[in-house]
């Protein structure tokens, strides 16, 4: 690193690539990768992801986070579409991941059960 | 009959209609004919579908796509980009813009303001590129090129950050200070060793955002005039050592570690150091001591860290949130910081929240928020139903907040004052199942447990002082027990080598001012009305309410109940182990412990 400015050039192009990208079937999907997650069974959840995007050959990009503090509702995964709008799915399960693609990343129909806001996570 | 793969909904309801949606009809028909798809798609109107407020409605099976404040414009696009292509037009999906199923929408954020944990949960942690996209090394690169050491360090004191490790000292007094030792070299050091039963804020800080403690720390080194950096990890923090390992390896390959960073004179390296799981090498003096590769004790103060440090050398050492609020602090000014907060204590301040409460979990909060707002709007409340009794915070250092002192602001100085302290951030909740004087009795365990054993007063005195509480809960305390746990507790407090030291008999302390009638209804009365001392416990079957089920009989495991079915049945209390069987598998209530 050379100069402020080549920093902020490396940040330009930084931002335009964590924006979700159009050939991403419009969605990015990010799994909450910090200890507590990892417990609660968090690899699997991004394996069964990236599997079910494979099996309907979607492209959509899988990526990791830390922990937001919300370590009882793990494992938990953001969905973010084109125009920034996140979605939280928690205490996900295989099964729930597959609904979640077929309704969400297929249909672009949140699955508001399994979201943060839903009744069964009330704080 | 005709089967269409296809079906578009438009509502027709009054409300809709008044909005145009006839004229969306046209459209859609007119669209779709012109296109092929009028064997494919049918277009049909409803009545009313009851969301006339974000009328018209436009509805697209076999997906279910609910599209809400169609207008003309809208109706190619959406025969375009969904009828042709099957891409469903996100822009128009009802309850886009409500509707909110973030976290960042959920009550538990609500009141939070997050600053060291900004990061946490957004970037990727593996990614230099994301942290960089989020105005990382922004602030590094502000120090280097447009600001001189003493700016940098008069910034950091003007803010009024206090190390957030639990003690509180002004950080900018600390760099100060090892700013103006002389010496040849100087070190920087981040005491990552978090080891307060209950705490993992320093944890998620490096496994979610290790770059932020990278920059912090080689903002410290240019405004002390270090070189060398240290981070004391633990090893059972395995996922942060590999994080932070990534991090470190990132910001070498694109120079951000190194020689002549940004093109200046200023170079910096740093190494990670894993610490065995020693409670004591979190005390700044052992850590240090560990670091040089000997067995981790405390040395005496002064010489302070300062002056001579690591190797001899000045040596500052701040705690991992500590140093994530530095580029904050450096980007967004002194003043703005000093906006959050309180006067004294200004900023944020991370706590994990556990015990007995329904959100356990991270949350940040300015400095100042009550105890209340923590617990029963963030936390969420005591599960259960159940009574609040008392709130402890900084862990085998600290001590009790009970349930008169809820709405007391938090912020160093009043922890003080009310016999407890801020500590590094673990905020343990007990409600009325918890025993006051067990709980002081498993935070010196873990005192005994974990003193080095250097100095007498720690050694002797907390097992001196462990001993007398076993007793107390056994049922074997004594008359004059209290007192002389206050003079251990005076002694130890003077005369102990370390901070750690110092502070080990607050647990007690506090207990004693909250709750000195639990102690003495231990030793005067034997008893422990919170029920959790066994053997201050009797399980009792009410003959009254028993109806001979035998239910109890069956789940003891010593076989002391004896009865016969339909017959009031008898616990022997010389072979009941107090266990708690009977008293679940009873169906009738019957059986009481007292």
């Amino acid at each position: 690193m050379k100069s402020i400015t080549e920093l902020n050039a490396l940040r330009k192009k930084a931002l335009k690539n964590m924006e979700v990208q159009k050939e991403n079937h419009g969605y990015k999907i990010v799994v909450g990768m910090a200890t507590c997650g990892i417990a609660a069974g968090a690899k699997l959840i991004m394996s069964t992801f990236i599997e079910q995007l494979e099996i309907r050959n979607v492209k959509v990009s899988v990526s990791m986070t830390g922990c937001v503090g919300v370590c009882r509702l793990e494992p938990m995964a953001d969905i973010i579409d084109e125009l920034g709008n996140k979605t939280t799915y928690i205490m996900l399960t295989p099964e729930k991941v597959e609904k979640i693609v077929q309704s969400h990343i297929i249909n672009g129909q949140v699955v508001s059960e399994y979201t943060i806001n839903s009744t069964q996570a009330i704080f | 009959m005709h089967i269409y793969s296809s079906h578009v909904l438009v509502c027709s309801g009054t409300s809709c209609t008044s909005k145009q949606s006839p004229l969306l009809i046209k459209k859609l028909e007119d669209g779709i004919k012109r296109n092929k798809l009028d064997k494919k798609i049918q277009v049909i109107t409803t009545s009313c579908l009851g969301l006339c407020e974000e009328g018209p409605i436009v509805v697209v099976y076999p997906e279910g796509a609910i599209y809400s404040n169609v207008s003309i414009i809208d109706v190619d696009e959406i025969i375009n980009e969904h009828l042709v292509k099957g891409r469903i037009v996100k822009r128009l999906l009802s309850g886009n813009n409500e509707g909110n199923n973030s976290y960042e929408s959920a009550d538990f954020f609500k009141k939070q303001e997050r600053i060291a944990l900004r990061n946490c949960g957004v970037i990727n942690p593996e990614s230099i590129e994301e942290y960089i996209a989020l105005d990382g090394y922004q602030a590094l690169g502000k120090v280097l090129t447009t600001m001189t050491s003493e700016e940098v360090i008069d910034k950091v004191l003007d803010s009024g950050l206090r190390g957030r490790g639990g003690a509180g000292f002004p950080t900018g007094r600390k760099w100060l200070f090892a700013a103006k030792a002389k010496g040849d070299k100087k070190y920087v050091c981040c005491n990552a060793d978090e080891g307060d039963p209950g705490a993992f804020m320093d944890r998620s800080v490096l496994e979610g955002d290790p770059h932020s403690i990278i920059e912090a720390m080689a903002i410290a080194a240019y405004g002390i005039g270090s070189d060398q950096g240290y981070i004391y990890v633990r090893a059972e923090y395995p996922i942060a050592v590999k994080r932070l390992n990534i991090a470190i390896n990132q910001a070498k390959e694109i120079g951000l570690l190194g020689d002549n960073i940004f093109g200046t004179d200023f170079s910096f390296n740093l190494e990670l150091r894993l610490g065995a799981g020693a409670f004591v090498c979190g005390e700044e003096t052992a850590l240090m001591t560990s670091i040089e590769g000997k067995r981790g004790e405390p040395r005496p103060r002064p010489p302070f860290p300062a002056n001579k440090g690591l190797f001899q050398k000045p040596t500052i050492l701040n705690n991992v949130e500590t140093l994530a609020n530095i580029p904050v602090i450096i980007l967004k000014g002194a003043k703005w910081f000093k906006t959050i907060g309180t006067k004294k204590s200004p900023g944020t301040k991370v706590f994990a929240i556990g015990g007995k409460i329904n959100n356990t979990g991270l949350v940040e909060v300015p400095m100042g928020t009550t105890l209340r707002e923590v617990i029963y709007d963030i936390g969420g409340g005591i599960p259960n139903g159940k009574k609040f009794k008392a709130a402890q915070t900084g862990g085998p250092s600290g001590g009790c907040i009970p349930t008169e002192h809820l709405d007391v602001p938090i912020e160093y100085d009043t922890l003080i004052e009310l016999g407890s302290m801020m500590g590094s951030g673990g905020l343990i909740v007990m409600d009325e199942d918890n025993c006051m004087v067990d709980i002081a009795k498993f935070f010196l365990e873990f005192s005994v447990d974990e003193s080095c054993g250097k100095c007498p007063p720690c050694r002797i005195g907390t097992k001196r002082m462990y001993g007398i509480l076993k007793r107390i809960t056994e049922g074997k305390g004594e008359a004059g027990d209290i007192k002389t746990l206050e003079e251990l507790a005076e002694s130890i407090q003077a005369a102990a080598l370390c901070g750690l030291g110092k502070t080990s008999p607050n647990p007690v302390l506090s207990t004693l001012r909250y709750f000195r009638h639990e102690y003495e209804e231990h030793i005067n009365d034997k008893k422990c009305s919170a029920g959790v001392c066994k053997e201050l416990l009797d399980y009792i079957i009410i003959p009254g309410d028993c109806k001979g089920c035998t239910k109890c009989i069956k789940v003891c495991p010593t076989k002391a109940i004896t009865g016969k079915v339909k017959e009031p049945h008898i616990i022997h209390q010389e072979d009941c182990i107090k266990c708690g069987a009977c008293l679940e598998a009873c169906p009738f209530g019957a059986i009481i412990r007292k």
